[in-house]
């Protein structure tokens, strides 16, 4: 079998035990949090009566493990269920009805961040490297490293102040529904991916030149050097298809986070993203929801990481033809 | 104001309608004193403040969650309670601007036998959004879908004292109740309790969101949305000014103000307390300020040691200075507490005396007297139960010390502190949201078989006078009953009411109003129909 395939198999296994184990993690996590749906949705007003009545009504009185059953059962069907908020009437509210709309924004924020992310990146390490230790070079540290190490709730407001109040050209909410068209969405979106951006590209930017430095020192980029190979040429054709699993792993992570870890910035600029929707439905214990937005992070890591192994093993030719 | 003046305002309004013509009201200003330039400004800002119809207003509140519901018994908060209720129903009753109940799907109500049967007859021509009229049959399911057995609504042990409803013809509801209770109009003026259809089979259709309100609902996304247009068969007269409304809900308090600075909203509440200097420079916003019915207050449970003594809970009463709280943590956005939870707008409120203000030698010396020379003790607290109770149980314990009191502040998680802290800890910081009746309060909190009674106080005397005070229709001998209560709870009782916390609101100077309720936020959750644009 190829090597490629064979890893892309033997991951994807891996993959839907992790899965498993992860949904067994969180609902057992859940079940170890103090209250339940009942209390955390009438909150001051929970009588043992109404806490009871409410439990009867969406089955949370069964035993735990009969209700995780029933759960992986659904989901092994393609069935998610539906979440405890409004199980009661006559319209429930499926799971994957909830999620979808949320997760739709949340990619389409992370991939409109990634485009233009990831290049820029990319290109910012490549000329540091070229340029190391010149002003260029220390500049565009300093410069990422600053927005890097700014908690990025700050950056948005700072955008924010500067953007959106000061000068009018964006707007301070990016409240977009499924009505919202294409270019009304970009551009809403525009000041939250300014900020995501602002965020991840120092780490990618930092492994892309740190990569490529640490080739700049290998024998064959000395011999290429002597022979007399211009050093942007050195650096692009022979430095850089070697550094490329270090970059393409850095990136995955950095992707991943942009789908699992932007709730922060989702609050602060009003975006329906799928991390509000996980942060509302662990405060008030609605564990179909919580399961579905873990199996979807979890997923995320896991076809990330496993595309970064593939990146690496096609751009290493040892790997690529084994013996 | 004196009397000149009183007409004077009275003649300004008319002329704004136009049933004065500007020339009579600039003579009328001249006569009774005023000069020409400053009657023609006062026409010029009253005409200003009149209603226009039209625009569109939008909210940005600081509640709401993806698990908000439209069945009204779930209501938790301001987010489904303003665009839910205040916006897109009406109750049978109405609390008016001055606290008053005034009817609202019920046209009027009428009690009989002791205020133990109440009879309300609904409105004529009243209809829901779908056109069908509303019915004593829909008022009956919509209430009725709070009592059932299974029933999982807040409201369930409000309506508890109700033991028949029964539709009587197509527009009289007879309530009997289980005991007289003369502010039985009040209770059905919750915001949980919404006129809805009723369906063929009996129950009430809660879930499609046809109401009676100004307004009828577009989309309703929980947690994160809803937008209501105008109903333009609204049963009340110069109410519902906008042509749609739109609440959004932005948890984040500064995203809420940039978006109001920046025009995106029109309207926040919870403002930023620590940067209302710089929001009040705004020159296109306005800043309200509302003390209401809701109050923050530490609850001891007084059936444990050492809260079990009367003199103990007098001496910690006494070691509190809420001047210093209220001007350090609230920034003086507020009203200091004296032990009493109604709050001094509500009808039948008094001040009992002494008032219970920060006094070192006389806590030590109620100490002294429970034989005690020092007195420690474990407060839980968490910002779940009010922003600043952490930082205020901090400032306290400082106070405390002077007075032999050593408070061990326990910070709490806010997660599940309802469940595990609030009624089960000696000694923990709640809130509450208030109630409009001296009636309503004392039997949610402080009632003996309350289940809500977070001091697990049971005073005979105080329990005897308020059963006998609800059907009580004299005014006097009512008024004095109140004044006896309040005063027991504010000598025995275990609660330590700190403040009454003010609400602060911003909006752009485009919109007008008229007197802002009390009752809740958002003058009383009814904005959406209360307030225009002027401009």
């Amino acid at each position: 079998m190829h090597p490629v395939l064979k890893t892309v198999l033997q991951r994807l296994g891996l993959g839907l035990l992790t899965l498993f184990v992860v949904s067994v993690v969180i609902f057992a996590s859940l079940e170890l949090l103090p209250g339940g749906f009942a209390e955390a949705i009438l909150g001051q007003g929970a009588t043992p009566e109404t806490v009871a009545a409410f439990n009867r009504e969406i089955g949370l009185d069964r035993p735990a493990f009969v209700r995780y059953l029933e759960w992986i059962g659904g989901v092994l069907m393609g069935d998610f269920g539906y979440s405890y908020a409004g199980l009661g009437g006559s319209i429930k509210r499926s799971v994957s009805e909830l999620i979808a709309p949320r997760l739709y924004n949340t990619f389409f924020l992370a991939a409109m961040t990634a485009i233009v992310a990831v290049p820029l990146s990319l290109l910012l390490g490549v000329l540091a490297a070229l340029y190391r230790n010149s002003w260029y070079d220390r500049i565009v540290n300093s410069v990422t490293l600053t927005t890097i190490a700014t908690p990025e709730f700050f950056i948005a407001y700072l955008l924010m102040f500067f953007f959106a109040i000061k000068n009018k050209w964006f707007y301070t909410l990016s409240t977009v529904s499924g009505s919202t068209d294409l270019w009304e969405h970009m551009y809403r979106a525009a000041l939250p991916a300014i900020t995501l951006t602002l965020v991840i590209v120092a780490h990618m930017m930092r492994m892309t030149r740190a990569a490529l430095i640490n080739l700049l020192a290998s024998p064959y980029m000395e011999m290429a050097q002597l022979k007399g190979v211009p050093r942007r040429e050195a650096i692009i054709k022979h430095a850089l298809p070697n550094a490329w699993a270090p970059i393409a792993t850095v990136i995955a992570f950095n992707l991943a986070y942009l789908v699992v870890g932007v709730v922060v910035v989702e609050v602060v600029y009003v975006y329906p993203g799928i991390g509000q929707l996980m942060v509302d439905a662990v405060s008030s214990r609605d564990m179909p929801v919580v399961q579905a937005c873990a199996l979807i992070f979890a997923a995320t890591y896991i076809l990330l990481n496993l595309s970064a192994d593939i990146v690496s093993i096609i751009t290493n030719p040892r790997l690529l033809h084994p013996k | 104001m004196n009397e000149t003046q009183n007409k004077l305002n009275a003649a300004l309004r008319q002329a704004v309608r136009g049933k004065l013509s500007r020339r009579e009201f600039t003579q009328l200003a001249l006569a009774s004193g005023v000069t020409l330039a400053a009657a023609n400004t006062m026409f010029a800002s009253a005409a200003r403040a009149e209603p226009k119809k039209g625009g569109v207003l939008k909210i940005g509140v600081g509640h709401g969650a993806t698990t908000d519901s439209m069945d009204p018994g779930l209501y938790p908060d301001q987010f489904t309670g303003t665009a839910l209720w205040g916006t897109l129903a009406n109750s049978l009753t109405e609390i008016d601007a001055d606290g008053n109940v005034i009817g609202d799907v019920a046209e009027s109500f009428e009690p009989a036998d002791g205020a133990k049967k109440w009879v309300f007859k609904v409105r004529k021509g009243i209809t829901f959004h779908n056109g069908k009229p509303v019915t004593a049959e829909d008022v009956v399911a919509s209430l009725a879908h709070h009592q059932a057995e299974n029933s999982k609504s807040a409201a369930k042990s409000l309506l508890k004292e109700i033991t028949s409803l029964k539709a009587d013809g197509p527009d009289t509801v007879v309530f009997e109740l289980t005991g007289g209770n003369a502010d039985f109009p009040y209770t059905v003026s919750d915001y949980h309790m919404p006129i809805m259809p009723k369906k063929d089979d009996g129950s009430v259709d809660w879930e499609s969101g046809i109401r009676t309100g100004a307004y009828s609902l577009d989309k309703f996304t929980p947690g994160v949305q809803a937008s209501f247009n105008k109903n333009p068969n609204y049963h009340k007269e110069g109410k519902g000014w906008f042509d749609r409304v739109e609440f959004l809900s932005i948890k984040d308090v500064a995203a809420r103000t940039n978006a109001l600075l920046s025009g995106e909203i029109q309207y926040m509440d919870r403002c930023d307390l620590k940067t209302l200097d710089q929001l009040k420079q705004s020159p296109d916003h306005t800043v309200s300020e509302i003390t209401g019915y809701g109050h923050y207050i530490y609850v001891m449970n007084v059936t444990a040691k050492p809260f079990d003594n009367p003199d103990v809970r007098n001496a910690i009463k006494y070691s509190m200075n809420r001047d210093d709280v209220l001007e350090k943590v609230f920034l003086g956005h507020g009203t200091v507490g004296n032990d009493n939870p109604i709050a001094p707008t509500v009808k039948f409120a008094v001040d009992p005396q002494p008032r219970h203000s920060y006094n070192p030698d006389k806590a030590r010396e109620l100490l002294k007297k429970a034989g005690l020379e020092t007195l420690s003790f474990d407060l839980s607290v968490a910002d779940a139960a009010f922003a600043g109770a952490v930082d205020s149980a901090i400032l306290w314990k400082e106070h405390a010390k002077a007075c032999g009191i050593e408070i061990n502040v326990i910070r709490e998680p806010d997660d599940g502190y309802w469940d595990n802290v609030w009624l089960k800890k000696p000694f923990v910081a709640s809130y509450w949201s208030g109630r409009p009746t001296v009636d309503w309060m004392m039997t949610t909190a402080y009632a003996a078989d309350a289940a809500w009674n977070d001091t697990f106080w049971k005073n005979p005397k105080f329990n005897e006078l308020l059963i006998a005070a609800r059907s009580e229709t004299d005014e006097a001998k009512r008024a004095a009953m109140y004044a006896e209560m309040q005063q027991i709870l504010h000598d025995d009782g275990g609660l330590i009411n700190m403040l009454f916390n003010s609400y602060v609101e911003a909006h752009a100077k485009t919109l007008g109003h008229g007197k802002i309720a009390a009752n809740w936020q958002l003058d009383g959750m009814r904005i959406a129909e209360r307030w225009w644009y002027t401009a």
